[in-house]
């Protein structure tokens, strides 16, 4: 391995465009004729739209045309759709209204669009937007998803009776009642998991460009997963067929989920460019983003927790209302069901376990995978029910822990999930060291001399990554394959290019991608392109999310570089007259093992383009491609201890230290593994502290800029204090997990379990303001 | 409409704009320098940071016509003949940015702290002055370490410099 190779701090290679202003974002994009659109949008939450009339803005200055849902519907535009198919417990498929891309009967959420203006300037097609006159005649609203289902009315769409979306259960019920009835102790807890705004700091940008020359479409989008993006757009919609479709994603200013979907402007964009004969670019302002931005979380659940005499876990009992808003967006069945109620085992030996789940719509923006995706609420829920176990039962929440974990891999959990392997007591260890857990008794007399209450919180959280394998997430109903594709072309000079089919959207890719190369050829990594984000570029691809770019995408790149290295050797070993099986590859060169004879890099690359000496039948080129689909998913997991302080004068929280001990596997870039730790902690005490979208009666968004949603800013987080133990994951060529979405994952709960113990309060909602916190204190007393 | 010249990165410029148009977006739209970026519409995100007359300012909350006759500097004239700015060299090295997209703003922001502060800079008053910068993905962690690396690197190339 070079200095660059694998487990090295290789500062990133894309952070000079970033850091020079040369970045190129989808709005940074302009093409010759480009003209800018403006959406209208539905002021109400719910109405029946009764007309709409755009005289007055088409003749307005600046104007190409404005659009509307008829004449969406009359070219053919297709509906959006959710990728994965969800079963009620009666067996029947999960009930999906009709999301036009542009409304034409019936708006369902403030924001919904309406129509489209395109004009020279954004200015002018903002002032024409609001002269399109649009007749609505109101209708009931209902933004509480336990409201929505105990009434049912007023009813969203009619394909879904009562606003039940499908009613889901996993694992065994009747041996879940009988073990709650033979229990020694119950913990019982209501849990409410907020509802979030994702908020990447890039709002989201199209750029639809129709080729009437070639009959051609190109679209620029802050899309996670172009390729996904093309066969949507083409397979469903309809906007192109997917040979005349060509989607780039270019760099994309964050993502953390809200980017994996495809949202109504990128195909009205599209269609609009085709319509109007000119390119159409729309960018999103901050408060569109609130409105239109699938949000995330939004579970409303309650949870039995049985122990034995002897502290062990026997069962748990969950029953979850998931808000889905007023649409069912492209992955969101999945989240609150395959990607939730299959981690309720957590790091815990628990032999049964039933979950029910019911979705159900909302007049509110459609959520769906965000940050962690289900994880989050699977581990918020256990781990908050294990410290209140923990205090009923009157023992430490490390010893209840340590009683329950898992302790032999493989591990086959009630919830379909198979546990490849971990350490779960070394990461709680690490964790307890590094806190100083046993001198907190100590430092709360201290705070207290000083009238601050002070308390400690842990959680142990596992989460599934690199979503797979293909057959098996297609049994329990994905709509497509989770694979990933990686092709390495070798240049003639010996330079290379690595497409690959994952996207990078500030995970570093340009970097860690280039240091698999570098280890496996011996070259500098200045010599190793990484190429992304675009459909007429990469053979193949699911983009990124769900941590799945190392564990799949770079697995499908180490699959590819195998082939390289094999036709390598053989052309080293005609070129040098040794046997093929005798040649290593390191520092640049082939060589022949325990001989001086070696053949630069550069020079086999030359041979095997030049084909002037190739061994016989060798088809010339280096160029090689594979796909790869995982054989698991991949099971980080880690502990986590946050310590606080609250005043009890005012409610405000402080965090005095978080610590996080992770388990990720093998590890690239230690540098980027702790830097999407620091990331996922910010966004986790985010969503415990601050964070919360929040809706009035009658469906407005109150939260709907940063002067109303409390985005975490500097001063509201510590500095972090992050190790990992590595368990290699023995299910994939590099022994990688995933680290993308930990810190999310784990910080809540700490967190609140910290603020619960040092308020003698367990009755806390996320997020925890101080109002909240000083009320709960004072209800301590 | 209105002309508007000023100086930007050390040349002058000139372009013909909407009274309306804020700063952000002559340099965007009209002079192309698209580092400077546009994150809310509140003025609270700092994504669109640029120094005016050698002081940071938010670029959104400023009328292009405002600006006449001044001197900005934006993110791409912090480096200097293919040299990154200590502060830029600084993020880099401590992986303070990861989607890059806050990251200009970020660097200016910072550039005028350290400016103000010198070697003097700690991490509570890192954190205090952040308060008009959002990032989403870094946790600020690396931020903060970033930026009192280069105060320390920057006030000690002063003083050799004295």
């Amino acid at each position: 391995m070079g200095v660059d190779g694998i487990g090295a701090r290789v500062a990133r290679k894309e952070d000079r465009r970033f850091l020079t202003g040369k970045g190129r974002y989808t709005d940074d994009m302009s093409v010759p004729g480009m003209k800018y659109a403006v959406f209208v949008r539905s002021p109400h939450a719910h109405a029946t739209i009764t007309g709409i009339d755009a005289t007055a803005a088409r003749a307005m200055p600046g104007v190409i045309d404005v659009l509307d849902g008829k004449q969406l519907l009359a070219d053919g535009i297709g509906n959006l759709i959710c990728g994965w198919m969800i079963h009620s417990k009666d067996g029947s498929p999960m009930k999906m209204g009709a999301w036009r891309p542009l409304a034409d009967k019936t708006v369902r959420y403030v924001g919904d669009a309406v129509a489209i203006v395109v004009a020279d300037s954004v200015a002018e097609a903002r002032d024409a937007a609001e002269a399109v006159v649009v007749d609505y005649d109101l209708l009931p609203v209902v933004t509480d998803p336990l409201q929505a289902l105990a009434y049912g009315e007023p009813q969203l769409h009619p394909e879904a009776p009562n606003n039940l979306i499908f009613d889901w259960e996993l694992g065994d019920a009747a041996a879940v009642d009988r073990a709650l009835a033979a229990a020694a102790h119950v913990t019982e807890l209501k849990i409410y998991n907020n509802r979030l705004a994702p908020n990447p700091m890039e709002p989201r940008a199209t750029l639809g460009i129709y080729d009437a020359g070639d009959d051609h479409y190109t679209c620029y989008t802050t899309s996670q997963n172009p390729h996904l993006a093309r066969l949507v757009m083409s397979a469903f919609y309809n906007v192109a067929p997917e040979n005349k479709l060509r989607v780039i994603a270019p760099d994309v200013g964050g993502g953390f989920g809200s980017k994996i979907y495809i949202y109504p402007e990128e195909i009205v964009c599209l269609w609009a460019s085709k319509r109007t004969g000119v390119p159409v670019k729309w960018t999103c302002d901050r408060t569109e983003a609130f409105l239109t931005d699938a949000h995330g979380r939004d579970h409303v659940s309650t949870v039995k927790m049985a122990f034995d005499a002897g502290n062990r876990i026997i069962a748990l009992k969950v029953d979850t209302i998931a808000n889905l808003g007023a649409y069912m967006s492209l992955f969101s069945s999945c989240v609150p069901t395959y990607l939730y109620a299959t981690l309720l085992s957590g790091q815990y030996d628990i032999p049964a376990i039933h979950a029910n789940v019911r979705s159900v719509y909302t007049n509110t923006v459609p959520v769906d995978a965000y940050r962690g995706a289900g994880r989050p609420e699977a581990t918020y829920l256990l781990e908050r029910t294990m410290e209140t176990a923990a205090r009923e039962l009157g023992i430490s929440p490390a010893e209840l822990r340590r009683t329950n974990f898992i302790r032999s891999f493989p591990h086959q959990t009630p919830v379909i999930m198979n546990y490849d392997a971990g350490d779960y007591e070394a990461s709680l260890n690490a964790a307890m060291t590094t806190a100083d857990w046993s001198g907190f008794a100590a430092r709360k007399a201290e705070a207290e001399g000083r009238g601050m209450k002070r308390g400690i919180g842990m959680s142990c959280y596992i989460e599934a990554c690199g979503l797979a394998p293909s057959a098996a997430v297609g049994s329990l109903g994905a709509g497509v394959g989770l694979w990933e594709s990686a092709e390495v072309k070798v240049n003639m000079a010996g330079t290379i290019e690595v497409m690959t089919g994952s996207h990078s959207h500030g995970q570093g890719h340009e970097t860690t991608f280039a240091q698999l190369v570098a280890d496996r050829l011996g070259l500098p990594i200045d010599s190793i392109n990484i190429v992304h984000g675009d459909t007429d570029k990469v053979q193949m691809g699911m983009g990124t999310y769900g941590s799945r770019s190392g564990a799949v995408g770079m697995s499908a790149l180490a699959k590819a570089l195998d082939k390289v290295e094999a036709k390598a050797k053989k052309i080293a070993a005609h070129l040098m007259e040794a046997d093929e099986s005798d040649i290593v590859i390191e520092d640049g060169a082939l060589k022949v093992a325990g001989t001086d004879r070696s053949v630069p890099w550069f020079q086999m690359a030359l041979a095997a383009y030049t084909a002037h000496n190739l061994p016989p039948g060798l088809e010339p080129g280096l160029k090689e491609s594979a796909f790869y689909d995982p054989a698991n998913f991949t099971f980080p997991a880690g502990c986590y201890i946050c310590e606080v302080e609250v005043d009890p004068e005012t409610g405000r929280t402080h965090i005095v230290q978080f610590v996080a001990a992770d388990d990720f596997g093998n590890i690239i870039n230690p540098m980027i593994v702790e830097g999407q730790v620091h990331g996922g902690l910010a966004q986790g005490i985010g969503q415990a502290l601050l964070e919360g979208v929040r809706y009035n009666d009658s469906g407005q968004l109150l939260t709907a800029s940063y002067l109303d949603y409390a985005m975490p800013r500097a001063d509201d987080v510590p500095s972090f204090n992050v190790s990992t133990s590595n368990t290699p994951c023995p299910n994939n060529p590099l022994g990688v997990k995933g680290c993308g979405e930990a810190g999310a994952i784990g910080s809540p709960p700490a967190l609140i379990n910290a603020i619960t113990d040092a308020i003698g309060n367990n009755q806390l909602t996320m997020p925890a303001t101080p109002e909240k916190v000083w009320a709960a204190a004072q209800a301590a007393h | 409409m209105a002309k508007v010249t000023m100086t930007v990165n050390g040349r002058q410029v000139s372009g013909v704009c909407d009274d309306r148009t804020l700063l952000v977006h002559f340099i965007r739209e009209n002079l192309g320098l698209t580092g400077t970026h546009v994150g809310c519409d509140t003025s609270q995100c700092g994504a669109c940071v640029v120094h005016m007359n050698g002081q940071s300012v938010k670029s959104c909350s400023i009328l292009a016509a405002q600006a006449a006759g001044s001197a900005i500097t934006t993110i791409e004239g912090l480096a200097q003949n293919g040299e990154l700015h200590p502060v830029q060299a600084a993020f880099k090295a401590h992986h303070g940015l990861q989607c890059g997209f806050c990251t200009p703003g970020m660097v200016m922001t910072a550039v005028d702290m350290i400016r103000r502060h010198g070697s003097g800079l700690d991490e509570a008053t890192v954190r205090f002055e952040l308060e008009g910068n959002i990032c989403r993905c870094t946790g600020y962690h690396n931020i903060v370490k970033a930026i009192l690396a280069a105060a320390q690197e920057m006030g000690g190339v002063r003083q050799a410099a004295e």
